[in-house]
């Protein structure tokens, strides 16, 4: 009985192996299909006579050229045979190149074999027909043997007969002087420097990005942070009206500054003495001994001392460096990317102000609301709370679920209020009532987890999207250039490494992060003297990591219009130039294989 | 100056990992805790300066809840709380002095940290608490380049930076050697006895209670099971203790 059941279970086991196998046949046959395997065409004379050709120029960088001298020797020749006399070959024993033909008049179509002697070694030129008028046409391409002796059967053109003597030519070119660089050389020296820059660039914006936001990414750090529904709801709340209030600042602010706009000095002596004020105020507000709690009127003037001297430094110091930087361009000549550099970085200041004046704003009464929701969450009961957060948590949900109905009608511009704002902020309202109807009032959620979790999202959805899509999204954006591989390169970089640096951070030990909180130390301090320590050894080893991929993806970038070697390379294999293209894919190996020793040699170092 | 009442801390999925602890530790004590392994020491110790939340119950602290203190309660609450640990969990890629100084983090500004300043007197101070422990020529080496000995004095100093009121001390000793452990309690014995901080001290050995501990509490299975002079621990406490198949070591 039992054996019977042991021989049905491998009868079973046969039959589902054999139908896997069969599977496995299909989906591979089904593979070759459409992958159009054709292993015919590999074998194909015509397919293979190019590939020769091709692998042949790839063999032949086009990285050095000689001037050349060209060396023309010539036998005259009728077409047709001019009556009476034949003419007579020009005698020749001297050690110069010369040909010899086995006739030198014919008419159309007759074949002539021509021989050369005495011709360099192995040179190679081509063999023309040169008529009365000096118009080419090339018969043959020659090329000599070890002595210099070539032999080939020409067929005389058909050319417009004339009476005095045309000529066979063989043209020989040969190197003098010194190699020098070739145009495309130099070309691909400049674009290897513009592709090493990019992946500098990408890397280093995106690795100063990926920090931070690695920190918010991990779960080991978020998982402590929870808030009382209240506090929550506020803290939204806050942030809104906070960064509301940030953007009203700005655009008065951006008022107020014009006319400083023109003067740089007014924006200069400006940036100084707001920097000095920031100092200060910063100097008297934080103190090294923090055992006293500060009063609430000290906390408050250094705020909003904080605040005012900070903006104001920001938006002169920008507004200086820009106009520093713009009139050192010329006169620096040379150096004028230095000058060009603190333009830039004046523009960026200028160009991110507005932003982070509405993130401190929102920032500042966000943490306010919040403590005041903790404040009601925790001192009034449960009863008053619960209608606290119907109200609040209402009121944030259809705020965030209005906004998000505001990103829609960007992006597909319905037009219709109704669909885009008052549904969405219906919606949200409701979702957040349901929200506060459900939990209890008291209980703390899950915030630190609820952020993890979106940002984990938006870098995994960030990660998805090849650097190259992103490359051409970017190239719309700021146009054609490096500027442009560089942009798609650094979010690509913020998205790869937060994630990498982020996995690191979950997997440190958690005892000493216990140490230090049970100092009464905050969850900055945490960071800083229990987590950093410990992640600087993989944190670099990853840096270097993406350094890597961001050299080869940057050599590659250029094919969508993102700047350095790519563009290039892509465009001389469409001119079919593949002696230029291979200069560029040489560059590439050497530079890839360059950055990897030096990356593992870092790495090493470090770990 | 702390009082337990009616403590317990279930975890997620979890058992009951303290039951109903209630006791009070006075100013200036040196109070063991025992109990087998698992049986939630631990957790009573981690509870108490709320590195883990406790899931019912008050902790009194000086007449303050710290059950529900907020964010910055909590802070000053804990940098008066010193605590040592099995593992000693110092950063290792850290300097001694740094792991030493870091007990200062609670009193010390939090926009500091990103110079990694700290003030002066603190400095000074850690370096002579690293001599009262007996390690100052250590003071720049890196943390894991220490013996488990040395760790363990590294921690002690570290808890003593913050000024603590009491000490909590999970299984201080566990990972070291009979003769290393007898010289981290005197340690901790002349902080209690010359400074007069309190210290709460998880323990496995009966002899070490003995020898070092005023009075000792006993936890089996999160519920408390004995609360008096380790003197009172006869063979019937013992077994109701440790479990009925228990044999006395040491
Ligand atoms: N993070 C956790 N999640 C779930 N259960 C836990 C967790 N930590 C401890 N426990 C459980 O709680 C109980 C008490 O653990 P605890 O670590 O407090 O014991 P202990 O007395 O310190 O033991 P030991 O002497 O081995 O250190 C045990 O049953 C343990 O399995
Ligand atoms: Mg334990």
């Amino acid at each position: 009985m039992e054996n019977n059941n042991n021989n049905n279970k491998s009868l079973k086991k046969s039959i589902s192996k054999g139908i896997l196998v069969v599977l496995g046949l299909i989906i591979f046959a089904y593979a070759f299909q459409v992958t159009a395997v054709d292993f015919g065409t590999t074998r194909d004379e015509v397919r293979m006579t190019s590939l020769t050709r091709v692998l042949r120029a790839l063999a032949h960088p086009d990285l050095v050229e000689y001037e050349t001298a060209e060396l023309d020797v010539d036998i005259p020749f009728y077409l047709p045979c001019p009556d009476g006399e034949t003419p007579s070959l020009p005698d020749n024993a001297s050690s110069e190149p010369y040909i010899t033909a086995s006739a030198i008049c014919g008419a159309a179509g007759e074949t002539v074999t021509v021989e050369g002697y005495n011709f360099p070694a192995y040179v190679q030129g081509p063999l023309n027909f040169i008529t009365a008028s000096g118009v080419k046409k090339q018969l043959e391409k020659f090329q000599a043997d070890e002595n210099g002796y070539f032999i080939y059967e020409v067929e005389v053109p058909n050319r417009q007969p004339v009476a005095e003597a045309q000529a066979i030519r063989a043209t020989v070119r040969t190197n003098i002087g010194a190699p020098m660089w070739s145009d495309n050389a130099i070309a691909t020296w400049d674009k290897i420097i513009e592709t090493i820059f990019i992946a500098l660039l990408a890397t280093t914006i995106g690795t100063l990005i990926a920090i931070p936001t690695s920190f918010i990414a991990a779960r080991n750090l978020m998982v402590e942070n929870t808030s009382p529904l209240t506090s929550v709801a506020f803290s939204i709340i806050g942030w809104l009206i906070g960064m509301w209030i940030g953007s009203q600042i700005t655009k008065w602010l951006l008022v107020l500054f014009t006319p400083i706009n023109e003067s740089l000095l007014f924006s200069l002596v400006g940036a100084i003495l707001s920097f000095g004020l920031l100092y200060a105020v910063l100097r008297w507000s934080i103190t090294a001994d923090d055992s006293e709690a500060p009063s609430l009127g000290k906390r408050i003037a250094s705020i909003t001392g904080t605040a005012l001297s900070g903006i104001a430094f920001l938006i002169l110091f920008g507004i200086s460096f820009r106009a520093i930087g713009a009139a050192l361009i010329e006169p620096l000549g040379a150096l004028g990317f230095l000058p060009n550099f603190m333009f830039q970085v004046g523009e960026i200041i200028v160009m991110l102000t507005p932003g982070i004046i509405a993130i401190f704003f929102g920032a500042f009464v966000g943490s306010m609301l919040s403590k005041i929701g903790q404040r009601i969450s925790d001192n009034m009961p449960a009863a008053q709370v619960k209608l606290v957060n119907i109200v609040a948590a209402s009121l944030a949900g259809a705020a965030i679920f209005a906004i998000f109905g505001a990103g829609v009608e960007w992006f597909y511009q319905i037009g219709n209020p109704v669909k885009t704002f008052y549904i969405p902020g219906a919606v949200g309202g409701s979702l957040g009532l349901l929200l506060a109807l459900t939990t209890t009032a008291k209980k703390a959620m899950p915030t630190g987890l609820i952020i993890y979790t979106i940002t984990r999202t938006i870098l995994n959805g960030t990660r998805s999207v090849e650097p190259l899509v992103m490359a051409i999204i970017a190239v719309i954006w700021v146009g054609i250039g490096p500027f442009a591989g560089s942009l798609a390169l650094a979010l690509h970089t913020v998205a790869a490494l937060a994630k990498l640096y982020s996995e690191q951070v979950e997997s440190i030990s958690a005892g000493p992060i216990e140490a230090v909180q049970a100092t009464g130390a905050n969850q900055i301090q945490t960071i800083i003297y229990a987590v950093v320590p410990q992640i600087i050894p993989p944190y670099i080893s990853f840096t270097m990591y993406r350094w890597d991929i961001n050299v080869r993806m940057s050599t590659i970038i250029g094919f969508v219009g993102g700047g350095g070697i790519g563009f290039l390379l892509s465009q001389n294999i469409n001119l079919l130039d593949y002696r230029a293209a291979s200069a560029q894919m040489l560059a590439i190996a050497v530079v890839v294989a360059s950055m990897d020793y030096i990356s593992s040699v870092i790495r090493e170092k470090f770990v | 100056m702390l009082e337990i009442k009616n403590l317990s801390k279930k975890y997620e999925g979890g058992p009951l990992a303290l039951d109903d602890v209630s006791f009070e530790v006075k100013q200036g004590e040196f109070l063991a805790v025992i109990g087998l392994s698992g049986s939630g020491k631990s957790t009573l110790l981690r509870c108490i300066n709320r590195l883990i939340e406790p899931t019912g119950g008050d902790i009194i602290w000086n007449g303050m809840n710290v059950t529900n203190a907020s964010d910055d309660e909590l802070r000053t609450v804990r940098r008066k709380i010193g605590m040592v640990f099995q593992h000693f969990n110092l950063v290792s890629r850290s300097s001694v002095l740094t792991n030493v100084l870091s007990g200062r983090l609670g009193y010390t500004n939090p926009a500091m940290a990103f110079f990694n300043k700290f003030s002066k007197s603190d400095i000074d101070n850690a370096h002579k608490e690293l001599e009262r422990v007996g390690i100052a020529e250590k003071a720049h080496q890196r943390a894991d380049e220490l013996s488990g000995g040395q760790q363990q004095r590294v921690g002690i100093a570290r808890a003593m930076m913050q000024n603590p009121a009491i000490i909590l001390a999970d299984e201080p000793v566990a990972s070291l050697d009979p003769v290393l452990a007898h010289s981290i309690m005197q340690h901790l014995e002349k902080i209690n006895k010359e400074q007069g901080v309190t210290i709460l001290c998880s323990l496995h050995f009966l002899d070490l209670v003995h020898k070092y501990a005023d009075r000792a509490i006993a936890l089996n299975d999160g519920k408390m099971m004995f609360d008096g002079s380790p003197a009172e621990i006869d063979d019937a406490k013992f077994r109701e203790i440790y479990g009925k198949d228990a044999e006395r070591v040491g």
